[in-house]
């Protein structure tokens, strides 16, 4: 029998952890002399206030959808996917390459074309960890942490040696005008909906809902789902079931960093339409975040990214008003993380209590 | 190719600096892991003593003060990664994480607040850093010691000039060895790591060793971060710990959760780290220019070779990573 029900489960408690996360950030924006209701006040209009926010806000989430299912997929196999920043970093690179040598006849053929290009780099990143994780158990955390520092020398040589545009910058060129993908209020204007065009949010956020689609049915709806879970549930009782460990391993970190190489169509192909220096800007590890909050279902994950969303574009506006520096998001993030993860039964046992001594009442 | 190069006694007095902070954070995982509790938090733990030591000793104007800031700093966060994996029984990778991120935010969000210079300390002088120690008769200038035959080299450069922490960290290994063998706590400590439930039925508390093991690993991991801001650098910058605090849990897989293990294998890591920021000494050594990003990402690509166990079999702590529930 379940000690609570299933809403208070996957509402309540997520809810209030976040309440925790919140007051707790709102303490350290006191603590650092600022009014913590008026920083609220500020990220929320920052956030939504206009349409050109809202773009961005948008644009932030489809990168956290990416790694939070990139997360949320791995998690499933119990394995813990840290590398999200890596393995995003050099999907980038994979998108840049394909954007820029192979001459797209339409932005639908780059889009197909880039995103692969993008999803086959990022799962080669997190590729070896996995191997390794699977046939000699070094442990996936430390490793795919090695893989997202060594992501950033490789890139780096690259955007300064082979691939640099002319100028100073260390960044690739920019990629051909026709395979731009089209921004959001493109997207909209033909149903009729005026957005601004300002904003860099554009089509990558329907691939991201897409993605949020397959994520469900591969992992409720499939046999390999199937096998996933049950391996993530018992190692032990999968292996007797016929399950074989290194394939799981391996198709769901391979999957994970392919849904975080994809990020790279957001960033990459859909805003900057060039690779440039630390294009991941964090998004990897807040993926983390967005996993744990929305209980690695892709229905929560796509809650949570957009509440990140808001969180970092609001963060933004805190930065430029405030000159609290955009860290205070990754302190946020950082709460988020402790008390929906590992926090969780000191939310979960007091609210279980409550529902079991409320359910013995109405026994009586 | 000049082999010899590989053991230039600059590279080598550098091992010995950067290894010192690998060194006190391998052991403080040392100490956690072989209780049972997973630490991936090392990294956020030296990074906010890092800065916490480097902001006091700048503003009270003593290093030992700032050091010891930095201490309770990160035994509060050792303390906070306990309530997480000990008490509510949550997920020891997860909390770590959250700590790590904490400390990597919190870093900057408070230097900002308290010095403004974009998120570092002002450079620290004098008392607010810990001196090098000379040696009677050592040569304090570089030109003299360029000069100077081996032995005074060695002397004057790899075995004098260092802060007094590095001098402490020579005798930290045998007392932990000790400490680990030939202690009763350290029997229990190592027991319960291993198989908690024969620990509770000798009557002894899991719940209390293991946070005795948290808070003597925040102790060593905020003595990491202090030295790397107020010994190895002259103040706080941001991210300064650099995946130290992963390296040095690579370094403890490497040592198999051995204290002279750990000894030779952070030496080894800040060997590496040494000859990074000497590529001139690395082109002289085997004859080739080498791209500095290569450098720059050795350090990492080591670790995940020597994770994959191309060194043998490390084997960890048997009861790791598993929250001890009393009412079984």
């Amino acid at each position: 029998m379940n000690k609570m029900p299933n809403w208070a489960d996957t509402i309540l408690v997520p809810l209030l952890s976040l309440l925790l996360a919140a007051v707790i950030s709102g303490v350290v924006i006191a603590l650092i002399g600022h009014n913590p209701i008026y920083a609220l006040k500020l990220m929320v209009s920052g956030a939504l206030g206009t349409s050109t926010n809202f773009s961005y806000t948008l644009y932030y989430a489809t990168n956290f959808i990416f790694t939070g299912l990139a997360v949320a997929v791995a998690y499933h196999a119990r394995m813990f996917n840290i590398g999200g920043e890596g393995q995003a970093y050099i999907g980038g690179l994979g998108a840049a390459l394909a954007c820029l040598y192979i001459p797209w006849p339409h932005w639908t053929l780059a889009l197909i074309g880039g995103g692969l290009a993008a999803a086959i780099f990022g799962a080669a990143w997190a590729a070896i960890p996995a191997y390794l994780q699977a046939k000699r158990g070094s442990h996936i955390v430390i490793t795919t942490i090695m893989f997202n520092y060594m992501s950033y020398p490789v890139v780096n040589y690259l955007l300064n040696g082979p691939i640099k545009a002319e100028g100073m910058e260390p960044a690739t060129p920019s990629f051909a005008a026709e395979i731009a993908l089209p921004n959001l209020s493109a997207i909209l204007g033909t149903f009729g909906i005026a957005f601004s065009d300002r904003g860099p949010a554009n089509f990558a956020l329907v691939i991201a809902l897409l993605a949020c689609v397959g994520v469900w049915i591969l992992i409720w709806r499939t046999k390999l789902g199937y096998e996933t879970r049950a391996f993530g549930e018992s190692e032990s009782a999968a292996k007797y079931a016929g399950i074989n460990p290194t394939k799981i391993i391996m198709i769901a970190m391979l999957i994970s960093g392919a849904l975080a190489g994809m990020m790279a169509i957001n960033n990459v192909m859909g805003e900057a339409e060039r690779l440039v220096l630390n294009a991941v800007e964090g998004a990897g590890f807040i993926g983390i975040a967005v996993a744990l909050m929305g209980r690695n279902h892709p229905l929560g994950i796509l809650i949570a990214a957009l509440l990140f969303g808001i969180l970092y574009q609001g963060g933004a506006e805190l930065s430029a008003e405030l000159r609290i520096p955009r860290e205070m998001v990754t302190v946020i993030q950082a709460l988020v993380i402790l008390f929906t993860g590992a926090l969780d039964n000191m939310v979960r046992m007091p609210i279980e209590k409550l529902f079991l001594s409320l359910r013995r009442k109405e026994a009586k | 190719m000049d082999l010899l190069a590989f053991f230039d006694i600059a590279v080598l007095d550098g091992t010995v600096r950067l290894a010192t902070p690998l060194l006190l954070a391998c052991l403080a995982g040392l100490f956690s892991e072989r209780a049972g509790i997973f630490d991936i938090g090392l990294e956020g733990k030296m990074l906010i003593s890092a800065f916490l030591a480097a902001a006091v000793s700048f503003t009270s104007g003593s290093v030992w003060i700032g050091m010891f800031a930095g201490i309770f700093a990160s035994v509060l966060l050792s303390l906070l990664h306990g309530l997480a994996s000990i008490t509510f029984r949550g997920n020891q990778l997860i909390s770590g994480v959250a700590i790590n991120f904490f400390a990597s935010g919190i870093t900057v969000v408070a230097a900002q607040s308290w010095f403004g210079q974009g998120g570092r300390t002002p450079s620290l002088s004098g008392d607010a850093r810990f001196e090098s120690i000379q040696f009677p008769g050592a040569l304090t200038r570089i030109r003299d010691i360029n000069k100077a035959d081996l032995p005074m080299k060695v002397y004057s450069e790899l075995l004098s000039g260092h802060t007094i922490i590095v001098y402490m960290c020579i005798l930290i290994v045998p007392l932990v060895w000790w400490i680990l063998y030939r202690t009763r706590f350290g029997l229990r400590l190592r027991a319960v790591g291993e198989n908690p439930g024969a620990v509770d039925t000798a009557g002894i508390s899991v719940v209390r060793m293991r946070y005795m093991a948290v808070i003597i690993c925040g102790v060593l991991c905020g003595m990491a971060g202090a030295y790397l801001s107020t010994g190895l650098q002259a103040g706080f910058v941001r991210e300064m710990t650099a995946g130290r605090g992963y390296i040095a849990l690579a370094a403890l897989i490497f040592a198999k959760w051995k204290p002279w293990s750990a000894l030779g294998a952070t030496l080894l890591f800040g060997y590496l780290q040494a000859l990074a920021i000497r590529p001139d000494i690395l082109e002289r050594a085997i004859g080739i220019r080498v791209q500095t990003q290569v450098l720059d990402a050795l350090p990492y690509i080591l670790t995940v070779i020597v994770l994959a166990g191309f060194v043998g079999k490390a084997i960890p702590p048997k009861a790791g990573g598993e929250p001890y529930v009393k009412e079984r």
